[in-house]
């Protein structure tokens, strides 16, 4: 399976954290039902893995402790389970620090730990919830470059939110623009960038990034200014 | 790695320092010796009432001799520790239990205030005429002054660990139990650690406060017997104040 990435994007923070907890099964919708490859997703059969904007790591784990919390909780401790962390461990640089307490890595390296944490249960679906938005910007654009490398190479479709204009298009597949409250969908634009291995840094550099940028610009703008008229 | 010489020079200011707190600590208890020692030999206080350092450690050394006061300090301890680990482990069930039940924690709380405010060393005597004169009665008052506020403190630490922390539980499909062993326990450590310093020290005084009422052995006793006969007043209460540190 290839690798899709669905993103949110909203310009106000009214709801979204809701809309997440929703689709992950946290809460319950009033009416209706939210449905993933046919199943409800409040289903136990259903995996959705939902990484939240800070990392909590807990300082009281290792690394690796905090890394097989989701497999404890579950019950999944098999030595294959066991075994995929470390594989992730090695894979993304983190394996000099598999016995360290979470307060000697830096903030990326924090990040990059959680989304493990959460893909060790190997989730048919990821939400994350601004991942970013607590890391500088220098930070910020190396991480990005990390998780969505990490995402491809695990196959795994992730939805995210952001309210960066520039992180959703250089990372996305698909963006989704919200309005205002009540949330509804104002417009889905696909991405597409003329590359091989394309990653976030590259994408910010290439010539359709303006353009995809413009498009939804005036999209946000247009309606910002028919809210106030 | 060799430390740099201003890193040097800052350690070794730091041991300095320590130096000087530890010796002014340890100046301050001797000067207070001295000063009472002399105070009593120059006839500045009537030394049958103040009693004096030297008459302590005399006392002391004929108790020690015939064992009793080893004794009366082993009662007095073992019924101190006894009180400890029930007021730990009650404190933490029904702490336990009000966080798993909020509807529980807002009837209940507004009596907890006020049975934590009400004076515990006056429930004593009531205490014995229910439970009589023996161990049970002393432990039952040590538990009773340390309990509530154990209860109050632990359940107001489990309320404000982030709720974040127990969301991310959730996201990974935990229960409430994954919280409470995963998160809740865990997190509060310190906390729990700290009121665990506190109760050891109102274990003691409630223990004491019943020995005063209820009893033929311990220090409690110790010091109503030494009052009352108007001898060792002055040693047990420092002996008290030793346990107390």
């Amino acid at each position: 399976m290839t690798a899709k990435f669905l993103f949110c994007f909203r310009y106000s923070n009214i709801g979204k954290t809701t809309l997440l907890s929703l689709i992950s099964g946290l809460l319950s919708p009033e009416s209706g039902c939210i449905l993933l490859y046919g199943q409800n997703v409040k289903d136990d059969t259903c995996h959705i893995g939902y990484m939240l904007q800070k990392d909590h790591l807990f300082e009281w784990r290792t690394i690796f402790c905090n890394l097989k919390l989701g497999l404890e909780i579950q019950k999944k401790e098999t030595p294959e389970n066991l075994n995929h962390i470390d594989q992730m461990l090695t894979k993304y640089g983190l394996w000099k620090f598999r016995d360290s307490r979470p307060s000697q890595l830096s903030g990326g390296m924090r990040q990059r730990a959680a989304l493990i944490r959460t893909l060790a249960l190997d989730p048919d679906l990821l939400l994350l919830d601004e991942p970013f938005c607590a890391l500088d910007y220098q930070t910020r654009l190396s991480v990005s470059d990390d998780i969505y490398s990490i995402i491809k190479g695990e196959g795994k479709t992730a939805i995210l939110v952001t309210h960066d204009l520039s992180e959703a298009i250089s990372m996305a597949d698909r963006v989704i623009v919200f309005s205002e409250r009540p949330g509804r969908i104002l417009r889905e634009v696909p991405i597409k960038f003329e590359m091989e291995n394309r990653t976030p840094i590259a994408a910010r550099n290439a010539p359709e990034f303006k353009t995809y940028f413009n498009l939804l610009w005036k999209e946000l703008n247009h309606h910002d200014t028919l809210a106030l008229s | 790695m060799t430390p740099s010489p201003s890193h040097k020079l800052y350690l070794k200011n730091l041991r300095r320092e320590h130096f000087f707190v530890h010796t002014a600590q340890i100046l301050i208890f001797f000067l207070f010796l001295i000063l009472w020692e002399a105070a009593v030999r120059l006839k500045w206080i009537d030394g049958f009432i103040f009693s004096s350092p030297s008459r302590i450690w005399n006392t002391f050394l004929s108790m020690a001799i015939d064992g009793s006061i080893f004794y009366h300090i082993c009662v007095t301890l073992s019924e101190t520790i006894g009180s400890f680990l029930l007021v730990v482990i009650i404190g933490t069930v029904l702490a336990i239990l009000l966080w798993l039940s909020e509807r529980l924690s807002k009837i209940i709380e507004p009596y907890l205030i006020i049975l934590n405010s009400l004076p515990k060393s006056a429930l004593a005597p009531l205490l014995i005429v229910w439970l009589g004169t023996g161990i049970k009665t002393i432990i039952v008052t040590g538990i009773s002054i340390a309990i509530f506020g154990t209860i109050l403190n632990l359940y107001t630490g489990f309320k404000e660990t982030s709720s974040d922390m127990q969301k991310l539980i959730y996201t990974l499909h935990g229960t409430k139990k994954d919280v409470l062993f995963k998160v809740l326990l865990p997190s509060t450590i310190p906390l729990q650690i700290s009121i665990m310093k506190v109760n050891i020290g109102l274990c003691l005084v409630g223990v004491v406060i019943g020995e005063f009422l209820a009893s033929r052995q311990g220090l409690g006793y110790l010091i109503i017997y030494g009052s009352q006969v108007f001898l060792l007043e002055g040693f047990l209460i420092q002996s008290s104040v030793y346990l107390d540190d």
